[in-house]
Order: structure tokens, then C-alpha cells, then sequence
């Protein structure tokens, strides 16, 4: 793991699905066992180049998720390596029980990815807002649940993926996402890059809220309180050492997800640090709440996913310290 | 012909060796099993090509038990090839045995799919098929579905899908044997004309007498040399065929029993074997 932290909090210049996309595609020249599945959203996706350049490695399978997810593990069977898209909520949920059986205790190799996490779904609204897929997924064993920051740890993680073996979820954000790492940072699946040290409080984040809580914690700093920040992009398996000492140096943590912290990452890191260094604790994430619909500045303030957010919880942790 | 009767003694082998294979146990998905013999006799005794010592042989023909119940039937048929020894038929279902009552691919020797989750072998098959084209390889990819199990709208789904893909390296068959868990399919939910249902989806269908060995001989030739679409058999058939306690049961998806109860049909289709083998001798 070899990783620059930007502190520019800029957005990136190319949406995620185009790095996906061509992420996949220079895989899928170098290696013929890569293929696409999608589910009638390759126009959202950002997968078109890909079914262009590969048709006879690409099935849009129309609005057939069980199917799909199906024939990723058949196509996984017949020794290809699937990358099966749908929308979050339909690429998890809705087909719980064929990732289940079919993937991951047929013991297939799978990606599914899946897109828009949490309020990132803005106007499609409460129907198609995740705040539950990893949850959901958590419970399958071995399972590998991952949410890239940004547009360089996605593309790292899509290679990381090429010759892995398992089942894995991304979930991605479609659009621009704001940069957190310099080009040519490295990752290890398991791993949580620690992209500030601190020493009274340790913010744990996903996805979106990586950035809020950078902010948090700079904010934080201008109050005299040194906040640690830590990318925690794969939920599971759970980086419980990093996780572990840095409860132990810090005494207090936060987490922050774009995800019901019921079943979410607030439920993982508090169900490892219970076990291994129980320490005060704050979860901001969705309060066991539906999602609606708006922009996702409306909702990042409406459900609390927001840096003031952290910093009021980082106060509340640190407070609690004995 | 003297195939059709190797194919009948095979079929009755395999009957006999479930039927055993149940009464160890003392309970089982007896109905299901018995209606499929003679199609995996059909498929294990020369339709397919796979091999034994190498369950694992790259270009082999696939087999998706998608009514993973009837995995106790296609484990006789496993065994009486080689792909294991047949006593191990008496482990079935027993703490840490390799022969679950449901089909796992990661247990059994010769068992490509893992399946008991209805509906999911379909996709999983359209998917195997699909890979093939895709790697250029020329093997046949054949799916049992169970009459019952169409319930589930994944079939449906993966029915659009595999003609759409063209899929003429599939072959599939439903095992119409007219009974689900919980009764007749027609009381329970039911399919209308299940071979017409494919028709429409675009795939092309035959419907044979399931227990007919060379009428499904024809019909998987036939399907073979289909192109451009992928292959329906519908198997007209009759739950827990060749099975007294079955036969007598209503319904027999699953039946539980004491020694003395199954024995008579033990004997039974002991008997059907030892007529097949004379009619082989004979020739």
C-alpha cells in the first residue's frame, strides 16, 4: 500500500463510471476472461465503450437482475470473470438470495457493482436509495464489500480485482467524486489507509463522507481537538488492526457512512472494537430511516451526513473519554 | 436396439440404487428423483461427454440439476459411472457427508452446479452456455427444471434470456410430473402448456414420455442439431415412477417411512432391473 493524500478537497475532473469503464476496458484487453453484465442501465453505468469495443464479452440482460446475477456465476463456472452492474438497491437487495446461493456458497467468482450509494441517488428517491446493501451483503460469508473514495481507488480496486477469487460488491458512485488520493496510490484490499493522524479522536469513513470527515477534522484541529482520519473502504473483511490501535491511541471513535448505521459501518466497527477495544463511541450515518427524494446537498443535511455532523459526534466521543 | 436396453438397465440401476440410497436414510425427495431417471440414464449413458476420472475435464457437457432435490438420483447415476464408489450412496445427508440432499458442486465429485435455491439453476446454465460461446468452446450445457419450480419467475427470466442470446448450446428439460410439495402443479398453481410457454419465449420445444428411453434419445439428438435457439424437452412423466410407496402416495414430493414400508418397492424395482438385464441378455 503506497498512497499521497490530497488536501484540496476539489472535485475530480472525470466521473467514476468513466474511470470503471475504462478501467474495465484496458482489463478486458489484456485479459479475455473479463466480461460485463448489466441490467438495462448501461447508459447510466458509463459502460456503452465497453459493450462497444467487447459485444461478445458484454450481455446487457435487460431488467433481469436474478438472471443476471445468475448467469455472472454461470459465466464464472465456464471460467469468465463477471462484472455484473445494477443500481445499489437492485444489485444487493433485490437479489439477496442469488448472490447468496448462486455466488457465494456456489463459491463463484463474482463482481457486482453497484450504483449510487445512499443519498447519491438524489432525485430517483427512496425506491432506489440504499442505505442497507451492505448490510444486507454483510451477512453472506467471505463476501468482500467494498466502497471506493474516489476515482483512483476505484480503478486500483478494479485491478485488484482481476485475478482475485471470491465474491465481491462494489459500490460505486456514478458521478464525480471528490478527489482524496494523488494518481499512482496504491491499495490492499483489507487494508485502511490512514489519510490523517490524530491522537483524540479517530473518524472511521466511507465512500462520500471521506471528505466530510477530512473537513471535520481540519475543523476539529482549529479547536485544539487532533482527529485521526481513516478511509475505510473495505467493510468487509474489517481492518480490526488498524481499527484497533487506533481506538487504543485515540480512546474515542466516529464513524461516518452514507448508510443506515444499522447494519451499516458503525454496526461493524463497533461490533470489532467491542471485542477487541471497547473505547466511547458515535455513529453518523442514516438513522434507521427510508430514503427521499432531492439533491444530495438536501439530503446530505436532511439524514446528518455532513462534516458539522462529524465534528458535533467527535465532541460527543471525546467527551465520553474517562 | 441393444443401446435402448443397456439405457433401460442403467435407468433401473439407477432407480434401484435411489430407492436404497432413500431407504437408508428413511425419508427422502423420492417422487422427484424416480421421475428423472431415465432422462439422466439418457444424458449419463451416452448423450453426454464428460469423464470420470477427470470430473473437472475442461470441454466436458455441463449438467445444472436446477431441481436440486433430485440430487439423490443424479448421485446413483454419478456413482454407477465412477465418479465415486457406490457405497458412499449411504452417506446421504449424513453429518459431513459429501451427498447433500440438495445438489453442491463444491461436495460431490461430477456435479457442476450447486442448486436447491429453485429457479437459479436457469440463470446459472444460461450463464454457463453463454460462457462457452464466449471462450469458443463447443461443449452443451443441459439444464432439469422441475414442473413446480417454473413457478419462480426466474425461469421465466432466464427463458427470455437465453433465446434472445441464441443459445443453442443449451438444452433444457422440465420434469413434468404433475405434483409439487404441496399437491397437483394444476391445484397449486397452475403452468397451462408449459412446451407452448417456451414456444413463445423463442425456444425450441419437444415434449416426450420421460420414461421413454429411446423417445428421449430422438428428442436430445434432436436438440442437439437445433440451431439458433436454444432446446425445451418437456418430460411428460409420473412422480415417483417405478416406486411403489411413491406411486401410492399423494403427494410424494418427499416421504418419510419405516424399513418394512419401503422394502416392498425395493423389491420391485429390483425386479425391473433383473427383466431389463435378461431383455439385454436375451439380445
Amino acid at each position: 500500500m503506497n498512497y499521497r493524500v490530497k488536501q484540496t478537497f476539489q472535485t475530480e475532473e472525470r466521473e467514476m463510471r468513466a474511470v470503471y469503464c475504462e478501467t474495465l476496458r484496458q482489463m478486458a484487453r489484456e485479459d479475455s476472461r473479463i466480461c460485463a453484465l448489466d441490467a438495462d442501465l448501461i447508459g447510466s453505468s458509463g459502460m456503452k465503450p465497453f459493450f462497444q469495443e467487447f459485444p461478445d464479452r458484454a450481455v446487457n440482460c435487460g431488467i433481469q437482475e436474478s438472471n443476471m446475477i445468475g448467469m455472472a456465476a454461470g459465466l464464472s463456472a465456464a471460467g469468465m470473470v463477471p462484472f455484473a452492474h445494477s443500481f445499489a438497491p437492485f444489485a444487493t437487495r433485490r437479489v439477496m438470495d442469488q448472490i447468496f446461493i448462486s455466488c457465494a456458497y456456489g463459491k463463484q467468482n463474482v463482481r457486482i457493482v453497484g450504483s449510487d450509494p445512499g443519498v447519491t441517488a438524489a432525485y430517483n428517491g427512496g425506491t432506489h436509495m440504499p442505505f442497507e446493501d451492505m448490510g444486507c451483503l454483510t451477512a453472506i460469508p467471505h463476501i468482500t464489500l467494498i466502497e471506493p473514495s474516489d476515482s483512483v481507488q476505484l480503478a486500483q480496486v478494479c485491478r485488484l480485482l482481476q485475478d482475485a477469487y471470491g465474491v465481491f460488491y462494489i459500490r460505486m458512485l456514478r458521478k464525480n467524486a471528490v478527489g482524496i488520493y494523488e494518481e499512482g496510490s496504491s491499495f490492499e484490499l483489507g487494508k485502511i489507509p490512514v489519510l490523517r493522524d490524530g491522537a483524540d479522536v479517530c473518524i472511521v469513513a466511507s465512500g462520500i463522507m471521506v471528505a466530510e470527515a477530512l473537513k471535520a477534522a481540519a475543523l476539529l484541529a482549529e479547536q485544539g481537538v487532533s482527529a485521526a482520519v481513516l478511509d475505510c473502504f473495505t467493510w468487509k473483511p474489517l481492518d480490526g488492526d488498524t481499527l484497533e490501535a487506533y481506538a487504543a491511541k485515540c480512546g474515542a471513535i466516529v464513524t461516518a457512512e452514507n448508510h443506515n448505521v444499522e447494519g451499516g459501518l458503525g454496526s461493524a466497527v463497533a461490533g470489532c472494537l467491542a471485542r477487541r477495544h471497547p473505547v466511547p463511541m458515535e455513529m453518523v450515518g442514516v438513522q434507521d430511516e427510508f430514503g427521499e427524494v432531492g439533491t444530495v446537498d438536501y439530503l446530505q443535511n436532511r439524514f446528518g451526513l455532513t462534516a458539522a455532523a462529524i465534528v458535533s459526534a467527535a465532541q460527543k466521543a471525546a467527551a465520553r473519554k474517562k | 436396439m441393444e443401446k435402448t436396453k443397456e439405457l433401460r438397465v442403467f435407468a433401473e440401476e439407477i432407480r434401484v440404487e435411489t430407492i436404497k440410497e432413500l431407504a437408508h436414510l428413511g425419508f427422502g425427495h423420492m417422487g422427484g428423483s424416480m421421475s428423472v431417471t431415465e432422462t439422466l440414464a439418457v444424458l449419463y449413458g451416452g448423450q453426454m461427454n464428460y469423464d470420470p476420472k477427470n470430473p473437472a475435464m475442461e470441454n466436458r457437457d455441463r449438467l445444472v440439476m436446477s431441481k436440486g432435490h433430485a440430487g439423490p438420483a443424479l448421485y446413483a447415476a454419478l456413482a454407477l459411472k465412477g465418479f465415486f464408489p457406490l457405497d458412499r450412496l449411504n452417506t446421504l445427508n449424513q453429518g459431513g457427508t459429501t451427498l447433500p440432499s440438495h445438489c453442491d458442486r463444491l461436495k460431490t465429485p461430477g456435479v457442476d452446479m450447486t442448486t436447491g435455491s429453485l429457479g437459479q439453476g436457469a440463470s446459472m446454465a444460461v450463464g454457463l452456455a453463454k460462457g462457452a460461446k464466449m471462450r469458443g468452446k463447443d461443449y452443451f450445457t443441459y439444464l432439469i427444471l422441475g414442473d413446480g419450480e417454473c413457478d419462480e419467475g426466474q425461469v421465466w427470466e432466464a427463458a427470455l434470456s437465453a433465446a434472445h442470446l441464441k443459445l443453442d448450446n443449451l438444452i433444457a428439460f422440465v420434469d413434468w410430473n404433475k405434483q409439487q410439495l404441496d399437491g397437483a402443479v394444476d391445484d397449486v398453481l397452475g403452468l397451462g402448456d408449459i412446451a407452448q410457454k417456451f414456444r413463445d419465449f423463442g425456444w425450441h420445444t419437444q415434449q416426450v414420455d420421460g420414461h421413454d428411453i429411446d423417445a428421449l434419445w430422438r428428442a436430445v439428438d434432436q436438440a442437439k442439431a437445433a440451431k439458433g435457439q436454444p432446446s425445451m424437452i418437456v418430460l411428460d412423466t409420473i412422480k415417483g415412477n417405478g416406486c411403489r410407496l411413491a406411486l401410492e402416495t399423494f403427494p410424494c414430493h418427499h416421504l418419510k417411512f419405516k424399513p418394512e414400508q419401503i422394502a416392498p418397492s425395493v423389491a420391485e424395482a429390483e425386479q425391473a432391473l433383473a427383466q431389463a438385464r435378461k431383455a439385454l441378455e436375451v439380445e
